[in-house]
């Protein structure tokens, strides 16, 4: 199939950005998204050309490293589907396919497609995990967890840290992002004791780093590709409250 | 010729680990903040063992090429990780899993190293759940297991179909509380190029910034590799697209000895390859054979569609040939017994290469829901990659490239033959022989990384606390820098036609040819011919575009196949030089009556150690007798 691409092209952090043009004459509705772009960087290397910087890695929808906007939708227009899972079948010849990198202000373009994702590793810092050094855990079946729970759990934490819920909100959001973490411990008995606190850092660290506020649009639940649900934000507003209390608490003694 | 000294301890096989914990020597938590430890590699191993020694107050310097921790491949690990927790009342013990290990890795790994990676695999679990790791659990809160190959006990913990990948999160999470707390320190985005050896220890390493193009030096008291292994040497394989051996093959540059690279898992449930435009194939996690039976028509070149093909009229050949494990067997087997069916002439799909992998009768005993509830991602996965739906339609797989048992050689401290240089989880060669049984390398990562690494790397640095600390303006570092420059202007001079991609492509299908499921001498011969031929090829017609002053993958990729060419040659060597068929090992010319592996254990019962002489000359071989003291060395039977 015969494509036109537009791709966003950005030599640098610092360099502006433009959209280049590209027709990719070979490709083929067996390949997905990203061999498609390999073909496409083949031809730019025939051609004497700099090929497209994008983030990818495993290429089967786990890792979280491919990022990118296909036609203004995050991992393109099939429902939970990361890029690299993405399959040209998706597309008819002809088209024209517009791809460019995330679009957040805590997402600075590092080259082409590549993005700056630091801020989610600044997040995670602020409270992602249980206070308990290697060596100090009881046996694991003391606690028990209700299947329920576990299963709620899972699916929260089934989260890959792409940065697609970032993307798809117009505020630049990272509440899904966070409500996720959040939301696994809080299910679970090992994480709850710092639930609250837990809540309030990542989200104060999230204030801190410039990402929007969430106006419950549901526009991440819609382009999240593992299909995390807006549920679990409500479950941070409530671990939110409870961080509040604690830390006015501690204020006021 | 050097004695290989594995430094196993003193007494009887339980009591090994307990002595030598007794005997090393500690340092003071004064003294650790004195201490600089470099972690390359952020997967389970690498990980949990930079969390574990940035508790303990040591300096740690973590690097991995991605942007963040949390994408190393062990991300992709699917079906669970294995512990001798004996909850179910099945009479499982620590012996009896290292005794599963000994036997699936047929006779070919160190006793001592896997009784302890047994000894540690309950504390990995208790670890894993306070972390906050949701493992799958029972109605009644407690953890459930499943069960995998070549065991005949359920001891499997796991995460739906995502276990790798919350085991992952488990030990970033460490990870990222550490990096707040400013024990560790971060450097994602760094592709190490040079270990730094001053003095005979390994002092640092030199890295390229991917977003720079800089290089850049970091000095340390000891330097720890957690990179994984070289699968993608087939190109086509279960891995990430970047993973490679190119790091420990740094390593083995600068004198540590590799160990068994030959010894290669290809995982029998893969999605087949589709279409020549494939750039990596997706595992089908083995604990699917819980409950999916592997069959075959029974005629050949049966082109009916399944449904259509009567219960009488199927040959599900591994409950035919292995009755006692059934579909259950361990990956090698079940791997060469598909390609032998699809070599035959029975393989389906539109190939040929491929078997069935069917879940109609655990649906009609279970329902839908229940095989939902187990295997649910990895039904979605499937449906997706291939667009069928295999609640209705049976799974086609096909064995590919996954694991490598084979990495760099250490003793049992997980120290390289470079004092000072220590390799954990998948880039060391100790603790699955020939063949590495399924659920058991998260379980190896982790034990390397929180329970091991940290009390051994301890005992090494104890007596370094005197030693000076080396600058990074050091001339090892200068000729270090130097060699990582050359090596990459090598690669941007040459200016020829070929993209790195190409190369890598073409290798890849030299190896799976000549060094995949089956190996003989002739065809060894042949594709170390082939290997060497190709990489003339690559050093005069490799194009690389762009600057090297920022991101450039195409060079990156460069880099790692360069590495990949040497890799080949020592897997093929390794190949030609073990005149027996053991584990994932498969020679021809060495096989009994019914088509299995005959090992030969007068003369091939040892680790071989590669030594590097330089490039292109044949690497210099060193023994490792292995000793069975505790088990029985015998035949592997799964019938």
């Amino acid at each position: 199939m015969k494509l036109t691409l537009k791709v966003w092209r950005q030599h640098s952090p610092k360099d502006k950005g433009r959209f280049e043009e590209y027709i990719l004459q070979n490709a083929s509705s067996d390949m997905t998204f990203l061999e498609m772009l390999d073909a496409l960087n083949e031809q730019l290397i025939s051609q004497d050309k700099d090929p497209v910087a994008f983030e990818h890695d495993c290429r089967e929808g786990i890792c979280g490293c491919c990022a990118m906007m296909i036609n203004g939708r995050p991992h393109g227009p099939n429902a939970e589907t990361t890029t690299c899972q993405l399959n040209m079948k998706a597309f008819k010849d002809n088209d024209t396919i517009v791809i460019e990198p995330w679009r957040a202000r805590s997402f600075p373009v590092i080259k082409d497609l590549v993005v700056d994702r630091q801020a989610f590793e600044k997040i995670m810092e602020a409270g992602g995990f249980v206070h308990m050094d290697t060596g100090s855990a009881p046996e694991a079946n003391t606690l028990a967890v209700p299947k329920g729970k576990a299963d709620e759990a899972i699916e929260a934490a089934s989260c890959i840290g792409c940065g697609a819920c970032v993307a798809a909100c117009k505020n630049a959001s990272a509440m899904l992002f966070v409500a996720a973490k959040v939301s696994q411990y809080a299910l679970l008995p090992q994480g709850k004791p710092e639930g609250g606190k837990r809540a309030w850092n990542m989200v104060a660290k999230m204030d801190e780093l410039g990402f929007g506020s969430c106006t419950n649009t549901g526009a991440c639940e819609v382009e999240c590709p593992k299909g995390i649900s807006l549920a679990h934000i409500a479950r941070l507003n409530r671990e939110f409250i409870k961080g509040g209390f604690i830390t006015l608490v501690a204020e006021e003694e | 010729m050097t004695i290989l000294n594995s430094k196993i301890p003193q007494g009887s096989l339980s009591q090994k680990w307990t002595n030598h914990k007794n005997a090393m020597k500690l340092v003071s938590p004064a003294n650790k903040k004195k201490l600089d430890i470099i972690m390359v590699g952020t997967g389970v191993a690498g990980a949990s063992a930079a969390a574990s020694l940035g508790e303990l107050g040591y300096n740690v310097k973590v690097f991995c090429y991605q942007d963040s921790p949390r994408r190393a491949h062990s991300v992709a690990a699917q079906g669970g990780i294995n512990a001798a927790k004996n909850y179910r009342n099945d009479n499982d013990s620590n012996y009896r899993l290292f005794h599963d290990m000994i036997k699936g890795g047929d006779f070919r790994a160190r006793e001592a190293n896997v009784y302890r990676a047994a000894e540690v695999s309950n504390a990995i679990i208790d670890q894993l759940v306070a972390q906050g790791v949701p493992f799958a659990r029972e109605y009644g809160g407690h953890l459930t297991t499943r069960s995998f190959g070549g065991v005949q006990v359920s001891r499997t913990f796991y995460a739906s179909g995502i276990t790798g990948q919350q085991v992952l999160l488990g030990s970033y999470a460490a990870l990222k509380r550490q990096a707040a707390k400013g024990s560790v320190e971060m450097y994602e985005r760094r592709q190490m190029l040079e270990i730094v050896v001053k003095d005979g220890k390994a002092r640092g390493i030199v890295c390229r910034n991917l977003v720079t193009g800089q290089m850049e030096r970091y000095s340390a008291n000891a330097v720890v590799l957690a990179t994984g292994g070289y699968g993608t040497i087939f190109f086509l394989s279960t891995l990430a697209v970047n993973s490679s051996g190119a790091a420990a093959y740094a390593a083995y540059k600068k004198g540590a000895f590799f160990a068994n690279p030959s010894f290669i898992q290809i995982h029998p449930s893969c999605i087949p390859q589709m279409n020549e435009y494939q750039s990596k194939l997706t595992l089908m996690s083995e604990s699917l054979r819980n409950d999916g039976r592997v069959w075959v028509p029974k005629d050949k070149g049966d082109k009916r569609s399944p449904d259509q093909i009567p219960e009488e009229e199927r040959d599900y050949y591994l409950e035919r040939r292995y009755p006692a494990f059934g579909n259950l067997v361990p990956r090698d087997i079940a791997s060469r017994a598909a390609k032998e069916r699809c070599d035959a002439g029975y393989g389906v799909g539109e190939t040929g290469f491929a078997v069935y992998l069917d879940f109609s009768d655990a649906i009609k005993a279970q329902g839908e829901k229940m095989i939902k509830n187990k295997y649910g991602n990895l039904f979605d996965l499937y449906g997706k990659i291939t667009g069928e739906d295999p609640y209705k339609v049976p799974m086609k797989i096909y064995p590919a490239g996954h694991y490598t048992m084979g990495g760099l050689w250490v003793d049992y401290n997980l120290m390289t033959t470079i004092p000072g240089l220590f390799a954990i989880g998948e880039a060391n060669f100790s603790d699955h022989g020939a063949n590495r049984l399924g659920a058991s390398s998260l379980m190896q990562g982790c034990g390397d990384g929180y329970f091991i690494l940290p009390y051994t790397i301890g005992n090494y640095l104890a007596d370094e606390i005197k030693t000076k600390k080396l600058t990074t303006d050091d001339q090892a570092f200068d000729i270090a820098e130097k060699e990582a420059k050359e090596r990459i202007q090598r690669l941007m001079n040459i200016k020829g036609n070929t993209s790195a991609l190409a190369f890598h492509r073409a290798l890849g299908k030299i190896m799976w040819d000549h060094a995949g499921m089956t190996r003989s001498e002739e065809g060894i011969k042949e594709g170390l011919k082939k290997v060497d031929d190709l990489e003339d090829r690559f050093y005069k017609d490799l194009k690389i575009t762009g600057t090297t002053d920022s991101m450039n993958q195409p060079m990156e990729r460069a880099l790692r196949v360069a590495a990949n060419f040497e890799i080949s040659r020592l897997m093929l060597r390794d190949a030609m030089n073990r005149k027996e068929s053991c584990g994932a090992h498969f020679r021809e010319e060495h096989q009994t009556e019914e088509g299995e592996t005959l090992r030969n254990d007068r003369d091939y019962s040892y680790v071989a150690a590669w030594e590097y002489l330089g490039e292109r000359k044949e690497p210099k071989l060193h023994k490792e007798e292995l000793k069975f003291e505790a088990v029985e060395v015998s035949q592997r039977s799964y019938k």
